[in-house]
């Protein structure tokens, strides 16, 4: 047991944290803490951390992934990523994704989520609409279903033939959308992934919202009520600043989701769309390591799409703390 | 203003003194704009599933023929070509045998990891929990291209095996995360009970910690379910012969543009999604918990 244990060496002045009593280190002490601390520990180390950690230094090689060696070339791959049109490309639409799809998403999640729970009653407590659990549990389905099925349905419904939407639009008499291919024109592609990737995150933000809303105290609303605040008033004035901590949060959730996108493109527009206008940077990091074999100029890639990630998720941090943010006051 | 009454749906007993400017009105109109954009919005979600519900019992001519029509008969050709000739079957059945393993395995490391991060002091304990939220955070796809060649080192690249200890790995984070806290408000006084009793650390852990997290455990688990079901980049990299239902269904519909067999594509689809739909409709009010449960935490 030697070896294991001293991989939670650190774990041997344990104790428990509420009484200071110093224990004796017995079999089953050392063993639970080998087992209970070192096996979950070394697991996420060698294929969380270690990746990671590496993917840093892969990013300064030109390491093609199947070779023994591989040269050190700096920032070289950096430089090269910023004369690189069609990175550039996928750049500029990760970064529409990153700024469109969490801000329609929570817009739309937060606005259902108002209606559902100070809709309702005219006087007395505040307790949300009622018959509204229907549209709770219809509104979450998107979530049990698999992003790439989700992308493979929409690419039926939008499909120039096929698809429902454009048979639903020539029958309502728009006979421009007779097989009109919105995933087929870069006009359009764009904005109809958006939507999709919209759709299928909006149930979920909407019930945690909800959650968050019925946490504030009930004695507010009431109290704005008396005074004659009327729902819309109500729900941005008191709703949106009392939630804004469940709303950063999903900022950042829906932000890091959106950067990525993989699952989405790969099921609707493998290739990068129409002209590249859907292509984003995980799919180019893909088609570079994996169809190329630059491995080394791919991690490159996925660093930038961490430094992306960690601007943005800062930016939201930055913005909610200059607008106010942190108020936990009311909260119950 | 009489008619207040009428006004307010919910039948709440009307307190006297809170009708102020109007609100009696203003509520109807305001229900009934609330239900309409909740119809709206339930319809959009509803309807495109629904279409792909009708059109999986179309053959490949009706669906082609037009897409606002119902199938002629119901048959379900469509299934067994979906579940038999295009590895929608197989791939189905892996799914369930490498999440089923990762799940167990990701509840059991994850369970014990934050049970001692959050309920012994140690040297390093803060380090390794910020570690785990570090690693929450980080895109996936930086550790993709690495992370291919680890699992090549190991042997474990092309192997369901090699496929759940990533799933495990990934997952952990989050099991921790959401776990420590649980762990963290269990009381103290239950286990200096069982140290008292002489019960060792394993098993106060397992026969009384355990059981006392169990609706936190719950929650975890559906939660970490439905990210492994849907998992799609991993298995793409690290087991590219489209053996788990994901891939399988991204394969089938690339292929479907050249065999042309669309109402199958639609049964796949079907057999994708109704299971894990029916286990939701029926646990939707646990499973909404568990949402409620993260966010007021």
């Amino acid at each position: 047991m030697s070896s294991s244990a001293s991989t939670t060496s650190t774990g041997r002045p344990a104790r428990p944290a509420g009484r200071g009593r110093r224990k004796r280190l017995t079999f089953d002490r050392v063993s639970f803490f080998a087992v209970f601390l070192g096996v979950p520990l070394v697991i996420f180390l060698v294929f969380v951390v270690s990746p990671f950690v590496q993917a840093i230094y892969y990013s300064l090689t030109d390491w093609n992934g199947f070779s023994a060696t591989m040269n050190f070339v700096g920032a070289g791959n950096f430089v090269k990523l910023f004369q690189d049109d069609t990175f550039l490309l996928s750049l500029r639409n990760s970064v529409i994704l990153g700024l469109v799809v969490p801000f329609v998403t929570i817009v739309l999640a937060l606005a259902l989520a108002c209606v559902v729970t100070i809709g309702g009653s005219g006087t007395g407590a505040v307790r949300g609409l009622r018959r509204s659990s229907l549209y709770r549990v219809v509104s979450f389905f998107p979530y049990a279903v698999p992003a790439v099925v989700i992308g493979i349905i929409w690419a039926q419904i939008y499909d120039p033939s096929r698809g429902i939407l454009n048979a639903v639009l020539t029958s309502l008499g728009f006979q421009r959308a007779e097989n009109y291919p919105w995933l087929g024109d870069s006009r359009t592609a764009m904005a109809a992934t958006i939507f999709v990737i919209v759709w299928s995150f909006v149930g979920f933000y909407m019930v945690l919202f909800i959650a968050g809303i019925r946490g504030i105290d009930p004695e507010i609303f009431e109290s704005a009520r008396l005074d004659g605040a009327s729902r819309v008033r109500t729900a941005w004035s008191l709703v949106v600043p009392l939630i804004r901590d469940n709303v950063q949060t999903a900022y950042i959730y829906l932000g890091i989701a959106s950067l990525d996108s993989f699952v989405y493109m790969a099921a609707m527009n493998p290739d990068g769309g129409p002209q590249n206008s859907t292509l984003v940077m995980s799919q180019d990091l893909y088609i570079t390591a994996f169809t190329k074999g630059q491995f080394g100029y791919a991690t490159s890639m996925g660093v930038m799409l961490a430094v992306v990630t960690l601007v943005f998720a800062a930016l939201v941090f930055i913005i909610n703390g200059v607008t106010g943010g942190r108020d936990k006051e009311g909260r119950r | 203003m009489t008619q207040t009454a009428v006004t307010e749906p919910t039948g709440t007993p009307p307190s006297a003194g809170v009708k102020h400017r109007g609100v009696g009105d203003r509520s109807l109109t305001f229900d009934v704009i609330a239900h309409v954009l909740l119809i709206l919005w339930s319809l959009l979600v509803v309807l495109p599933l629904l279409w792909v519900f009708v059109s999986s019992f179309k053959t490949t001519q009706e669906v082609l023929g037009s897409p606002l029509t119902l199938p002629h008969h119901l048959n379900l050709n469509n299934y067994a070509t979906a579940w038999n000739d295009s590895g929608v079957g197989p791939a189905f059945i892996n799914s369930v045998i490498v999440v089923g393993f990762s799940l167990v395995i990701v509840m059991v490391l994850g369970a014990m990891c934050s049970y001692v991060l959050a309920r012994f002091r140690f040297f390093g304990n803060r380090f390794i929990y910020y570690l785990m939220l570090a690693g929450l955070t980080f895109p996936v796809f930086l550790a993709i291209v690495p992370l291919f060649s680890i699992l090549k080192n190991f042997g474990l690249l092309n192997t369901l095996a090699g496929l759940v200890v990533t799933y495990v790995a990934f997952a952990l984070p989050f099991t921790v995360f959401f776990l420590h806290a649980f762990f963290k408000r269990l009381p103290y006084d239950v286990y200096e009970a069982a140290q008292v009793d002489g019960a060792g650390e394993w098993r106060t852990f397992f026969q009384v910690m355990l059981p006392m997290a169990r609706p936190g455990l719950a929650s975890v688990a559906i939660f970490n379910f439905l990210g492994l079901w849907n998992q799609f980049l991993l298995p793409t990299v690290l087991k590219p012969d489209n053996s788990v239902l994901t891939q399988a269904m991204a394969q089938f519909q690339s292929q479907a543009g050249y065999a042309v067999d669309f109402g199958a594509l639609f049964a796949a689809v079907v057999i994708t999604v109704a299971p894990v739909l029916v286990v939701y409709i029926i646990f939707q009010r646990q499973l909404r918990g568990s949402v409620v449960a993260g966010a007021v935490k």
